[in-house]
């Protein structure tokens, strides 16, 4: 049955009915960057609005569909599954397994995906248009949102099943399907960062189902969960989201921190220093994860013991981040650097997202936090983590496996002109917004007072700059995909490469470790 | 090269996936449209929603049917391997943890209603003004029979522990018993007790499921307590709806696995689909632990 099929299938059917890891984490990549670049045009769209004070381009309740919309399609539809895309190409890899545990189940994950984002866009089309209550949807704006809100809340469903499908694929691969000799001491940094991403995603994403559930009911069955009216609380939602939410920011960080610690090695030409602290640190961080959720609700109230309890426990997440950063550093002092493009973004992102980091620390502090809620300081620290964080780690390893995945090196130097232009203009756009917040320019809104302009247009001249140079990504990695470009090593990078996927050839077979490597191999490549 | 492992089975293309994936997608839009069928100010239609969901609901059974039918047949024809076995036993048992976590979030919307919401509400705290200016007269009590506003009406009575509930905890936990009988009778290869145990399981289990379906036409008819009836009744209904489909759902599976066991297609060594489902069986048996304790005796 079936058991002897070597290439892929011709057509359209080999991505509609895959089963093969590669296809599908190509799929959830290409999904990714598409959702990026219409995220992206929201995105742009809001910054031509700001670009001046008064409402010049859009209404205020479109602005606030924009940025609901923004938020949404990038964090669900495309950091969440850029990951996952790079989940699926590289852990069988990785771990010298013939594919993902459950193949069919893997592309049912990815396939669900379209789907639901067609449901959330076309709520621009409804009647009342899309959900305008930012991607946040607290209650009671969200129980008593436009008509498209109960099919966002549907779609949202649809999300969650693809998640923890593929966060159960990814699991039951690395526990099950590690090649003989691979402890999991030994297996590549990169599946023990997805290993525990994938834990967060199965506890959390069934609570985002119960919240979007109790939503929906609160919305048409009458039920009474964030109305007071009937012995409820809206506070109550904002503690089960972001239960949910916190956690959901680690989902999106913890690849990225994985991404860094294969390629600093590789252009360090050293091993990754502190590799077992590297780990723990991981799980130390998804563990607090769950304890610190209300520190996004320190304005919203809660009772002084609980604000210390959520301020100190967030406070201390910064210990295992700091074991990773000063580990990174560790790796880089003295090492022999070379900057290629993968190098120069994981550079950026351990320079970037610590400023994001210590942004985070400083609205970890309930006194100092009062001044900074929802103000355009958040929208800085949010965009360090989450843009010159997970994004730049998604681009650096984007270049780094590219030459794996097709055979071809990428164009090096329109590759270090992709860093120098998105990491300027991303500092351009989002430093001055540490500014305006700390000046108190609230988020959300599409108009602001006038002595917000100046850093409001040199953010948007920076947004227009950076949401361009992604074009060039673009076609960087077309110009890879065609073979247009040096024919790559099958080590690509290094001589003595560390990890599995460089025993492979570029670009690897269809199938690769049809039988697992053997123990020698493991060896020499841990 | 010599190894330890067989060869996995990757299986070649599927459509299975794409199917489910169109399924969902039309359950989602069907239900949707259904929801508001029934609300004031749309104008959607009813016939299309109930067309469109039951399109969804349709392609769903068709690809569940067929997807493990197709598993079936790929295990009989002996392309599995204990690997194989034990990448099913553990995706199922991170299902099972997903579906704990489900349920989580309610019991946890219970405890901080009961716990902080409603006292809150009815003055304790640092901010004792929220009764003065909201609600003055809202006493907090759970049951809640009083609800702070009048919108939303209140529940005469609830449903006490000793009767019905207790009566289904005992079904529940003898279906417990039953389950694991059966998988005691598969592994020794007492075929008629296998099918009398599991035939057991199954009655228990929808007899539990009639109790409740009188207990809720009690709570509608008699008690006023309903979904709308304030907090009380939105965490009950909830609580014990979403674990009422989940013993609908592992009902259904008991059936099948039922009917498998009378064609004899489980062996003593091979038989995950029986022990999946026991395991979805227990997690239901707990879950309604969790609720007899926390819904109806506290």
């Amino acid at each position: 049955m079936g058991d002897h099929h070597h290439g892929p299938a011709k057509g359209l059917s080999r991505w509609l009915l895959t089963t093969n890891h590669k296809d599908i984490g190509t799929l959830y990549l290409w999904f990714a960057f598409i959702m990026f670049l219409v995220g992206g045009a929201f995105a742009m769209v809001i910054r031509m609005e700001l670009f001046q004070p008064g409402n010049q381009l859009v209404s205020p309740n479109t602005f606030n569909q924009l940025t609901t919309m923004h938020g949404l399609i990038m964090v669900f539809g495309a950091i969440m599954p850029a990951f996952t895309g790079f989940a699926n190409w590289l852990i069988p890899m990785m771990v010298g397994a013939p594919d993902m545990a459950l193949p069919r189940m893997n592309n049912w994950s990815f396939w669900i995906l379209p789907f639901a984002f067609a449901i959330l866009l076309s709520s621009w089309f409804m009647d009342g248009g899309a959900p305008n209550f930012g991607w946040t949807f607290y209650a009671p704006l969200s129980t008593q949102g436009p008509p498209s809100t109960d099919f966002f809340i549907l779609s949202v469903h649809m999300m969650g099943i693809s998640s923890i499908m593929g966060a159960i694929n990814v699991i039951v691969t690395i526990f099950n399907m590690r090649a003989p000799g691979m402890t999991l001491m030994k297996m590549p940094i990169f599946c023990w960062s997805w290993l525990i991403t994938a834990f967060l995603l199965i506890a959390v994403m069934p609570i985002l189902a119960a919240a979007v559930t109790m939503l929906l009911t609160d919305r048409n069955f009458g039920t009474s969960f964030f109305d007071a009216a009937g012995g409820g609380d809206p506070v109550l939602f904002q503690h089960i989201f972001w239960f949910f939410g916190h956690p959901e920011v680690y989902i999106m960080i913890l690849p990225a921190f994985g991404i860094v610690s294969e390629i600093l090695p590789t252009f360090t030409r050293k091993r990754l220093f502190g590799r077992v602290s590297m780990i723990y640190a991981i799980v130390a961080i998804a563990g607090l994860s769950f304890i610190v959720w209300a520190h996004h609700m320190f304005t919203t109230g809660m009772p002084v013991i609980a604000g210390l309890f959520f301020m100190y426990a967030t406070m201390l997440i910064a210990v295992p981040t700091g074991v990773k950063i000063f580990n990174w550093a560790a790796t880089i002092f003295r090492g022999a650097l070379t900057f290629e493009t993968p190098m120069l973004f994981a550079l950026g992102f351990v320079f970037l997202f610590t400023i994001g980091g210590f942004s985070g620390l400083m609205l970890a502090l309930i006194p100092a936090d009062i001044q900074y809620h929802d103000t355009y300081f958040v929208v800085a620290h949010f965009h360090y983590v989450l843009v010159s964080g997970a994004l730049f780690s998604i681009f650096a390893g984007a270049y780094y496996w590219l030459p794996k995945w097709t055979g071809t090196m990428y164009n090096e130097t329109l590759g270090k002109f992709h860093f120098w232009l998105s990491a300027i203009s991303f500092n351009i756009t989002f430093f001055p917004m540490h500014f305006m917040g700390l000046a108190g320019m609230p988020r959300r809104i599409p108009d602001y007072a006038l002595q917000f302009a100046d850093f409001n247009r040199i953010s948007s001249i920076g947004s227009f700059v950076f949401g361009l140079s992604q074009l060039l990504f673009l076609y960087i990695i077309i110009q890879a995909i065609r073979g247009k470009g040096k024919k790559a090593t099958d080590e690509v990078w290094d001589d003595h490469p560390r990890g599995l996927e460089w025993t492979l050839s570029s670009p690897p077979a269809y199938h690769t470790f049809e039988t697992p490597p053997s123990e020698k191999l493991v060896e020499e490549h841990h | 090269m010599t190894t330890k492992h067989e060869r996995y089975y990757v299986p070649a293309q599927s459509y299975w996936p794409i199917v489910g994936a169109v399924g969902l997608f039309f359950i989602a839009i069907g239900l949707a449209n259904l929801i508001h069928v029934f609300q004031p100010g749309y104008d959607t239609s009813l016939t299309k929603s109930i067309l469109l969901l039951g399109v969804g609901v349709s392609v769903i059974i068709f690809m569940v049917s067929g997807w493990f039918n197709h598993v079936i047949k790929e295990n009989m024809a002996g392309l599995y391997s204990a690997q194989m076995d034990r990448s099913f036993r553990q995706g199922m048992i991170w299902f099972i943890f997903s579906e704990v976590m489900f349920f989580a979030a309610f019991f946890g919307a219970l405890f901080y209603i009961r716990m902080f919401a409603l006292p809150w509400l009815g003055g304790e705290g640092s901010k004792p003004l929220t009764l003065d200016l909201l609600w003055p007269n809202f006493v907090a009590e759970w049951p809640l029979l009083n609800n702070p506003d009048p919108k939303y009406a209140s529940p005469n009575e609830v449903i006490p522990w000793h009767g019905i509930p207790l009566l289904n905890t005992t079904l529940l936990l003898t279906s417990g018993a039953t389950i694991t009988w059966a998988h005691w009778a598969l592994k020794v290869g007492k075929r008629l007790q296998l099918n009398l145990a599991m035939f057991c399981t199954i009655a228990l289990g929808l007899t539990f499921l009639g109790f409740q379906i009188y207990e809720y036409s009690h709570a509608y008819m008699d008690l006023g307590l309903t979904l709308d009836s304030g907090i009380y009744g939105s965490t009950f209904f909830m609580l014990t709806g979403f674990h009422g489909l989940h013993v609908t759902l592992g009902s259904i599976m008991l059936i099948v696995i039922l009917v498998r066991c009378l064609r004899g297609s489980f062996t003593a060594e091979n038989h995950f689909a029986f022990e999946a489902t026991a395991w979805y069986w227990h997690f239901v048996d707990v879950v309604w632990l969790g609720l007899f304790i926390f819904v109806y005796i506290l």
